[in-house]
């Protein structure tokens, strides 16, 4: 028999039961709400007279829907201007406050976007299942988790039992070796990745990133490449556990302390492939080829390095690609051909559960201290992830910097990734972004979204349009 | 659940790939707090030619005449036929909802995006996965007859197409019966909750750190 997967062993240790027809129930650890997929499940649950389950293991936040901005933040729930998101977050509360579920309220510190938050308190733990509905709960597996989004009726099924239905998923490894070269950095190896394996590429999959990349990465650069695995098409993506792991879960509000915390960090560092491991798809990749990366259209796989131009129509080698690059040039407004350092920029977004990390902020703040925004640029947002992510930046003098530049410091939420709130695009405006989704109409109807590092989303800022962060001088052109 | 068991009707399109959750129903919808209601924004930036807002009277917008869905011979669409990785993007559970809202009962594609795929059999909502030659060739035969017909025989698992001929489907057990039940997903959990607390006691006594951490 052949060794196990990290996968494996977290799907065998919480194995609830093997039901006949190929079905499995599947223990659930840690369940995080927020207000845009609970409610439902929440009057599910009333309706059919259920309580939660086990109250322990939730956590809920209002991320996706509160504003951003800090004068009607500091005016409460009362102070969203749009009913019906006040509507919902309020609901949050309500239903928290009703079936006793811990609940980081709007403006409490530790509040924060679902998947920011969970980590950096410590609700995330190695070695756990993970759920959320949201389909970006695939981030918490950078701590080796079985971590997955579902959607509504799902949640009421946690809530209710623990528990989930569920298929195993087939094993897939990513692997990149190399080094990666100054000014790259995660998000340009996963937009790497899926612009190699296509949207679709790890359907059905559970991914493990794999190679010297990632044993070199912080933590937080895992959980964004993680964060990215659904738009890969995997609903899991997962980093093996290493003395970072450990280190990282030191010393966090809800982790465990002293002998159990050791304990533990016995069981977690068990997590890792057996060298006999078989996956059912292996992908490699070069890490010491990849360059920058860029979304030029409107799908996570249309993407370049920013050192290429953007792909001609009749460069495709099937119909159905020429159809897509088609349109999504027209819905872009883009010219097949021109280098991608041609498109201007007319807003700039950096944060989202993939960038809005401590990290991230002081990678932006580097590139854009001692600039100005490009007098071309509408808006340039820096959001942080969470208010223990503002507060870290703020002690630092990260805001300061921002500020000095002409970007505007905001309240921790989602912001402009889904656009829910009142942070979006106008129609045909381009929008450097280091979100996870360049849809159409994903940051406003009729918005052009491309996709990159906060590196070369801040210095996008600065110049104007998108440039390469390895030649950026802070000129603007 | 609604049971399924048998579904005929008209067919309709999306033909175009990677269809993403965002486009099947546009966030400022997922405002809403009610499972209901999302079928007038099914599409909303392909349908209409104007911005919706939740709660707005749709009867009296501008609507995209080109987008094929509003054509007249695909009105009573209640088979939607659609190319690979359909459903991609968010866990929006709304996507289904809106789908189901709209009228449809069955989607036909190549493939399915895991997660929306799985929110469908929640909802009632049958994702028929067929080759992406058998999609071509029910393509075509949608776009050269007026008031193309189709039957789904979930079943049988058979696509039965108006000259008779079908093609066969798979599907999980577990998803096939539940659907053709119309099951209570969670009753039936609850059912093994011996096992479940079972489960749990042993887990409490090797790994305590899983239990209790949030107060």
């Amino acid at each position: 028999m052949s060794g196990k997967t990290v996968y494996d062993k977290l799907w065998d240790s919480h194995l609830v039961k093997k039901n006949e027809d190929g079905s499995a129930l599947i223990y659930i650890d840690r369940h995080i709400l927020h207000e845009v997929t609970s409610p439902q499940a929440f009057e599910g649950l009333r309706i059919a007279g259920r309580k939660p389950w086990r109250l322990d293991t939730n956590v809920a936040t209002p991320d996706h829907n509160i504003s951003t901005d800090p004068a009607e933040r500091a005016a409460g729930v009362a102070g969203i201007p749009d009913a019906t998101s006040r509507i919902q977050v309020q609901t949050l509360d309500d239903n928290c406050d009703h079936f006793g579920i811990k609940e980081f309220k709007m403006n409490e510190m530790g509040q924060g976007i679902v998947h920011v938050m969970g980590p950096e308190l410590g609700a995330t733990m190695p070695g756990f299942t993970v759920v959320c509905g949201d389909s970006h709960t695939a981030t918490h597996g950078a701590l080796a988790c079985l971590a997955h989004g579902i959607g509504t009726s799902e949640v009421e099924h946690v809530l209710a039992s623990q528990c989930l239905v569920t298929k195993k998923m087939k094993n897939m490894r990513v692997t990149v070796e190399g080094e990666l070269g100054a000014g790259v950095t995660p998000k340009d190896v996963v937009l790497a990745i899926i612009a190699d394996i296509g949207t679709a590429g790890g359907n059905g999959h559970a991914i493990e990133f794999a190679g010297s990349v990632f044993r070199e990465m912080s933590i937080e650069g895992r959980m964004t490449v993680c964060n990215m695995a659904i738009e890969a098409g995997a609903r899991v993506g997962l980093v093996a556990v290493d003395e970072k792991t450990v280190d990282y879960c030191k010393g966090r509000q809800f982790m465990p302390s002293g002998d159990i915390f050791e304990q533990a960090a016995e069981y977690w560092r068990t997590l890792v492939s057996d060298a006999d491991a078989v996956f059912d798809t292996e992908v490699s990749i070069d890490g010491n080829a990849i360059a920058p990366q860029v979304s030029w259209g409107t799908s996570p796989e249309m993407v370049v390095p920013v050192t290429a131009n953007i792909p001609k129509v009749e460069d495709q080698t099937d119909e159905v690609k020429q159809k897509g690059v088609e349109r999504a040039l027209e819905y872009m407004g883009l010219e097949g051909g021109a280098p991608i350092t041609s498109v201007y920029v007319d807003r700039v977004f950096i944060g989202s559960c993939t960038n809005s990390r401590i990290e991230d902020m002081r990678a932006a703040a580097k590139i854009v201290e001692g600039h100005r925004v490009s007098s071309s640029v509408k808006q340039a947002l820096v959001v942080p992830g969470s208010q223990m992510v503002k507060e870290q930046a703020e002690a630092e003098g990260l805001h300061k910097i921002f500020i000095a530049a002409g970007l505007d410091w905001r309240e921790p939420g989602c912001s402009m990734c889904l656009a829910m709130n009142a942070d979006k695009l106008g129609a045909g405006e381009h929008c450097a972004s280091t979100s996870n989704r360049n849809f159409e109409g994903r940051q406003g109807s009729g918005g052009r979204t491309h996709l990159m590092s906060p590196e070369m989303a801040a210095a996008a800022a600065i110049t104007g349009h998108i440039v390469d962060v390895r030649t950026f001088s802070g000129e603007q052109s | 659940m609604k049971a399924f068991t048998q579904h005929s009707g008209i067919a309709g399109p999306m033909d175009r790939a990677n269809v993403d959750t965002d486009m099947i129903i546009p966030k400022q919808f997922l405002k809403s707090i009610k499972r209901s209601g999302f079928g007038p924004n099914l599409f909303d930036e392909l349908r209409y030619l104007d911005e919706g807002q939740p709660g707005q009277d749709c009867s009296h917008r501008p609507v995209n005449k080109d987008f094929p869905l509003n054509k007249p011979r695909y009105k009573d669409a209640s088979i939607l036929l659609a190319r690979k990785n359909f459903g991609c993007g968010s866990s929006r559970e709304h996507a289904p909802w809106a789908l189901e809202d709209y009228g449809f009962r069955t989607i036909i594609a190549p493939s399915y995006a895991d997660i929306f795929y799985n929110n469908c059999f929640k909802n009632g909502l049958l994702p028929v996965i067929l080759t992406e030659q058998q999609v071509d060739v029910l393509f075509k035969e949608m776009n050269a007859a007026q008031g193309y017909q189709l039957t789904i025989d979930l079943v049988a698992q058979k696509v039965i197409r108006p000259n008779g001929e079908s093609f066969d489907f798979e599907i999980d057990v577990f998803r096939k019966d539940c659907l053709v039940q119309g099951l209570d997903e969670i009753g039936l959990t609850m059912q093994s909750a011996d096992a479940i607390k079972e489960y749990e006691k042993t887990r409490e006594a090797s790994q305590p750190w899983v239990f209790g951490a949030i107060k």
